[in-house]
């Protein structure tokens, strides 16, 4: 029986991927650390802010971890739960762990605290920076029902690798803001297979944030950190110049695609409403020289191979 | 928002290791047991954002005392409007669990 990555709560995400009885816990429930604004609003506290931070071991490797918990409002960032992220990167910015993991469910930053939440995210991304900087990789795993929006969605892309499922989400604002804000004709937040195309974990693998895209499975998101820890990171010149390039074409690239179909069709997907019901074997292997980083790197006459009749292929 | 307390006295000494179960989640409960000298008492307190259901939650604590009688525990639940099902099922959780990981640890 494999166990549902989604269906978990934060602190069962913990437990399955984590070596047995190697988890601990810093500032656990019991020290009922509660966010004072919520309080202020009269509004319940969960004890832990819906952030379990810590450290254990994935395959004997020494990891630090915080693990959002989506049930308690959507695992939005308030000051307190910021803070225990921030106080964790810090820690493994001195005490030099294998890696650290960061289990992301979070619509962003939690409104009731506002101001608060900005800076606590804000100092998230400067931490996880800072961490990496410290050589501590720094490794991001979404697939839960939540998501990941908002500041988080940013603070992910600052983190060393992305490890995304199908059913995971990243995005900057999340689909009912999107809604709210340009109305249902620019995006009906409540089309799923729309939601999914334009945020969803295939598409974000496809467009190459996420370096890595897993079944929905506890034992498929251990596989990929291990991995994950074991390559490391590539801090040459090269590497930063071939993303830098990525990103800057994307616009140009992408900048006319009205949905994530378009996009495909343009990354040479002669079929793309079948990459939906592909199992995620078959949309790896399908994947292959599909990607936008492949366009990227593919020299004209690799392109031309494939019969990609793109306009805005190099 | 409610503040509710509770004092069951007359219960078995229960050894365990801190434990918290459940997500503080629409209709759901987070539930936190820890050991407490309280001599043979268990002490519960509920926060509630559904008022006026105080003699619902006496009910409901009153029938989990009388099927687990745990003593020196301290229970301590936040609750965004779960039903008195889903209560009693996770007080259960939670004491299986306190008793548990005591075990597990010895």
């Amino acid at each position: 029986m494999t166990h549902s990555y989604y269906e978990s709560s934060a602190r069962a995400r913990i437990a399955g991927l984590l070596d047995a009885d190697s988890f601990h816990e810093w500032l656990p429930a019991a020290d009922r650390l509660t966010s004072p604004h919520l309080a202020a609003l009269e509004q319940s506290a969960a004890f832990d802010d819906g952030v379990i931070v810590g450290r254990g071991s994935i395959a004997g490797k020494q990891v630090f971890f915080a693990a959002q918990e989506g049930g308690f409002m959507g695992g939005a960032v308030g000051e307190v739960h910021g803070a225990k992220i921030v106080g964790m990167l810090e820690r493994a910015v001195r005490d030099h762990p294998a890696a650290v993991l960061l289990l992301l469910e979070t619509g962003g930053v939690r409104l009731q605290e506002a101001n608060a939440g900005l800076i606590a995210v804000s100092e998230v991304m400067r931490a996880i920076l800072s961490a990496r900087a410290a050589g501590v990789p720094v490794i991001v795993a979404i697939g839960g029902q939540y998501g990941c929006f908002g500041g988080m969605g940013i603070a992910s892309r600052c983190a060393s690798a992305i490890i995304i499922s199908e059913e995971g989400r990243l995005g900057l604002s999340g689909p009912e803001v999107i809604e709210t804000v340009r109305g249902v004709e620019e995006y009906d937040s409540r089309d799923r297979a729309l939601v999914w195309r334009t945020v969803g974990g295939k598409h974000r693998y496809l467009l190459g944030e996420c370096d890595t895209i897993v079944p929905d499975s506890m034992e498929a998101f251990q596989r990929a950190i291990i991995a994950c820890i074991n390559n490391g990171e590539d801090w040459s010149l090269e590497a930063l110049e071939r993303e830098h390039q990525l990103l800057g074409d994307r616009v140009q690239r992408f900048g006319s695609c009205k949905d994530g179909r378009d996009i495909w069709r343009e990354l040479g997907w002669a079929d793309p409403d079948a990459i939906a019901m592909m199992d995620n074997d078959e949309f790896i292997a399908a994947a292959q020289g599909r990607r936008a980083k492949d366009l990227e790197c593919a020299d004209s006459s690799a392109l031309e191979k494939r019969g990609d009749k793109s306009p805005h292929s190099i | 928002m409610e503040n509710l307390k509770y004092r069951f006295d007359n219960g078995k000494p229960t050894q365990g290791v801190t434990a918290i179960v459940g997500v503080l989640g629409s209709g759901n409960l987070e539930v936190l047991v820890e050991p407490a000298a309280l001599g043979g008492a268990c002490e519960i307190e509920v926060k509630t954002a559904a008022n006026g259901f105080d003699r619902i939650w006496q009910a409901v604590m009153k029938d989990f005392f009388a099927r687990h009688r745990v003593g020196d525990i301290r229970i301590s639940v936040n609750d965004a409007g779960a039903t008195p099902a889903i209560v009693s099922l996770r007080l259960d959780q939670a004491i299986e669990t306190y008793i548990a990981q005591g075990k597990i640890k010895t």
